[in-house]
């Protein structure tokens, strides 16, 4: 049967600057259909969910809604239209109730002079029924950031839209959140409305998906129907090269030693983690999973002393260390990569040569504390070419930088005051597919030179992929830990969302 | 092997490789920087001035435009270390003259000149380390605190002096020297101003100390991220900002001869003006005391070829507030323009 697509992208292409983020892709979404759409970071499908909700705007190619040529030339358009997008980030503003949240797209066309405070709690009461049993006059800055995210979906559900994107709505969700949300996408898309679903996982996909889309490097590479096609064949398409490359080797057998680098004993912080226990070895690379909200940053940033009130033992090399503050963490030897590189990681506007001093400007100093330009560049150099950091110059601010290269920045950054353990939050986020690749080859090498390694992240197969055993966390307590084969994303998963589980068996 | 296969990478470093800069690029920076842009304008209006008017170009026009930017210009240091940590204060204008006022009364309650500035510099550095200790510990906005701050000062000010200036007539010749005498033909005060100067532009641009300040305003976050005590320079930039005011009160009172309550109401305008104009950004990490300065000069400049032109002294804050507007819109398009090539 030959449908309409409600949507078609025919020959878009965008670039930024000499950057092709999308090159002539195509894509057609049916009415009523949940149409996946896969591919890498930097794959471009976000900005191609950015065209079609109006925030940017293509170079070339057209769009038919319905048949018919539109320009969205801003998400105002597009909500008109009836495109609702939901995006990965909480955009909600903290301070305002749930229910003004959920009807924030209402108020604003709203031709009233005054709030109609009932009817928005009559029209969120609607939005959320099906979805949670949140309280509509709760504050969101309140809310659990699951919560928020279902917030979120309530929100473009009330403006009436006949396509709706969703960008990895269950990334902050529990198990059985998002199978809740899963049937709610089915259920919009029995009354017609057409569901573009972005998720990197594939077991969701394949379970709740018709169609499946995949993009690579910019370009529009195959739909497929779900029922015709294996996970794997996804990935393979999605990479373009076989997977096994992408991960360095791991460690040997005859690597693996007994000698603990850091010790952690009963790390506790009374409302987020828990009796946290660990030993990181010699040479091993070890992951830390957990849905988002488990308490994973939480625990690194605790044993650096970044935040929080925190109890438990730290021991490194055997010796028992007092860390007041994270001056005293990185005096010792401890350091943390920040999970957002923009925000905490990076001086944007600040040189690279800067920018890597800046964990210990002292070293780069005279005695008097007179910063020497020269000793400054020459750290830059030696730790941009041992890290292949590719820049004009040492002297360009930071912006100037690709996120793999701002990333690479933000590693020298830690290696100069040369780490005896280096937490990692999320290491290679937002960076291209290349980039990563080094970063994780630069991780092994570091492991293997003795720098213990510890790598938080939200991508299961970069976890599998990369380390050589990987810690589990559950709402702030660690419920198991998987090495070797019985490192799987299922196995993951399940130790992570494990209560859930039983929940619903209960 | 893969090892191997890195440290191969390493030994041939490619064009694209960090490298440090060179001298091209050197150039390329001096001409983009804001200080030079400033230096033609005002060398401009210097042009367009000495025609305009034959007293432009004399020595008591240029000594008058050099004392009435001197003193404030250490105020300006201090604003500017304070902008580029991310901070303002708006009580500069009040705690100069309750500077003056302090060591005025204490002088006129005997106590010698020289004792009375030190005492009076102490206070302001306490009033500064409250301001301070309200923003960093108890977590309020810089600007709402010196606001408060403001006001305060100005009241006890009128307090101390029961609303009159202060003639401090016997104050001794050579404590008088510091605002009213000359090293040659050099004024003190300029003198003063070129060391505090020279000492701060040093200190900002080499010191481990400042460049702290840098990272903390550049990104509070990824400074204290990079184990930088971030409330501590908070702390002692806003503290610094109001001994140097501190210091100016009492060169003020020196030159004066006399400690006025009302004096330096608006100051703060003009002193944040300049910064912003020399390069600061009020949203921190950026800014230099050269530039900062030469903003100053910009301002005191223009007030004076005003004057010279008869322009009504109505017009000169009017013309002041759009000079403002404009260096910061252009400032902002260049910024815009900056990120986008990024």
């Amino acid at each position: 049967m030959e449908q309409t697509p409600i949507l078609k992208i025919d020959k878009v292409s965008k670039s930024f600057g000499p950057v092709q983020a999308l090159r002539s892709v195509d894509f057609d979404l049916l009415p009523g259909e949940i149409h996946a759409i896969a591919g890498e970071n930097g794959a471009g499908k976000s900005t191609l969910m950015n065209i079609i909700d109006g925030i940017l705007q293509p170079d070339e190619g057209r769009i038919f809604f319905r048949g018919e040529a539109v320009e969205i030339a801003s998400p105002a358009v597009a909500q008109r239209l009836g495109i609702g997008f939901v995006h990965q980030e909480i955009a909600l503003c903290p301070d305002v109730s749930v229910a003004e949240n959920i009807c924030m797209g209402a108020t604003a066309t709203s031709r009233s002079l005054l709030m109609d405070y009932k009817d928005i709690d009559t029209r969120a009461r609607a939005a959320l029924r099906e979805l949670s049993d949140i309280s509509p006059a709760a504050l969101v800055r309140d809310l659990s950031i699951s919560q928020q995210q279902l917030v979120e979906i309530a929100k473009a559900l009330t403006l009436d839209c006949q396509v709706l994107i969703l960008d990895e709505p269950t990334a902050a969700l529990t198990e059985k959140e998002a199978q809740i949300l899963f049937g709610i996408m089915r259920r919009l898309a029995d009354r017609g409305i057409s569901i573009i679903y972005i998720s990197h996982r594939m077991v969701e996909i394949f379970e709740n998906c018709d169609r499946v889309s995949v993009f690579r490097d910019g370009q529009y590479i195959t739909t497929r129907d779900v029922a015709d096609i294996t996970p794997s064949d996804v990935v393979a398409a999605m990479v373009g090269r076989v997977i096994d490359t992408l991960y360095p080797d791991k460690q040997a057998a005859h690597e693996r030693s007994d000698e603990v680098i850091l010790e952690i004993r009963d790390l506790t912080e009374a409302a987020r983690f828990r009796n946290v226990s660990f030993d990181l070895r010699r040479g091993e690379i070890l992951g830390l999973a957990g849905l988002i909200g488990a308490g994973r940053s939480e625990i690194a940033r605790g044993i650096c002393r970044l935040e929080g009130k925190v109890t438990g033992e730290v021991r490194l090399n055997g010796k028992p260390i007092d860390i007041r503050h994270y001056r005293d963490s990185i005096d010792q030897g401890i350091v943390y990569l920040s999970e957002d590189r923009k925000g905490d990681g990076v001086f944007l506007d600040m040189s690279i040569a800067s920018n890597i001093a800046a964990l210990a400007v002292e070293q780069v100093a005279t005695r008097l504390g007179i910063v020497d330009d020269s000793r400054e560049a020459d750290q830059a150099v030696r730790l941009g070419q041992s890290l292949g950091l590719k820049c004009g110059h040492i002297r360009q601010p930071a912006s100037a930088l690709s996120g793999g290269n701002q990333q690479k920045v933000a590693i020298a950054k830690m290696l100069s005051v040369g780490p005896k353990v280096i937490f990692l939050d999320e290491p290679t986020r937002g960076v291209d597919v290349g980039a990563k690749a080094e970063i994780h080859r630069i991780l092994r090498d570091l492991a293997r030179q003795g720098v213990g390694i510890f790598v938080i992240s939200s991508e299961l197969p970069e976890l599998i992929g990369l380390c050589d055993r990987v810690l589990v966390l559950r709402e702030g307590e660690i419920s198991g830990e998987v090495t070797g084969d019985a490192m799987t994303e299922e196995n993951i998963m399940y130790l992570a969302s494990i209560e859930q589980e039983r929940e619903q068996t209960a | 092997m893969r090892v191997e296969m890195h440290m191969d990478k390493l030994a041939e470093p490619s064009a694209e490789t960090p490298k440090p800069a060179g001298i091209a690029e050197a150039v390329k920076r001096l001409l983009g920087m804001r200080e030079t842009g400033l230096i033609a304008i005002i060398l401009v209006l210097f042009v367009v001035m000495s025609f305009a008017s034959p007293y432009f170009l004399t020595w008591v026009n240029m000594r008058a435009m050099a004392m009435a930017f001197a003193v404030e210009g250490i105020v300006v240091v201090g604003m500017t270390i304070l902008l580029i940590s991310g901070g303002i204060d708006l009580s500069v204008g009040s705690v100069t003259a309750l500077a003056m006022v302090i060591a005025g009364l204490l002088f006129l309650a005997g106590v010698d000149p020289w004792t009375a500035s030190a005492v009076s510099i102490l206070a302001c550095t306490g009033i500064g380390a409250v301001m301070g200790f309200f923003v960093t510990r108890i977590g309020l906005h810089h600007f709402i605190v010196s606001l408060a701050v403001m006001v305060i000062a100005r009241g006890a000010c009128l307090l101390g002096t029961g609303g009159r200036p202060l003639g401090l007539y016997t104050l001794p010749p050579e404590f008088k020297f510091i605002g009213q005498g000359a090293i040659g033909v050099i004024p003190v005060v300029i003198v003063i101003f070129l060391v505090v100067v020279v000492a701060f532009d040093f200190m900002l641009r080499r010191t481990t100390l400042f460049r702290k300040v840098f990272y903390t305003g550049s990104n509070e976050k990824a400074a204290a991220y990079s184990g930088i005590r971030t409330k501590k320079v908070v702390f002692l930039t806003t503290t610094l900002c109001s001994a140097l005011c501190g210091v100016a009160g009492v060169i003020y009172m020196a030159r004066f001869g006399s400690a006025q309550p009302t004096f330096g109401i608006g100051m703060e305008l003009n002193v944040i003006a300049a910064a912003v104009i020399g390069g600061a950004s009020l949203k921190g990490g950026s800014g230099t005391i050269f530039g900062a300065i030469l903003g100053a000069i910009l301002l005191s400049v223009v007030s004076s070829s005003l004057a010279l032109l008869d322009v009504s002294v109505y017009w000169q804050d009017i013309i002041r507030g759009s000079i403002l507007l404009t260096a910061v819109t252009v400032d902002h398009f260049i910024n815009k323009k900056r990120q986008q090539a990024a």
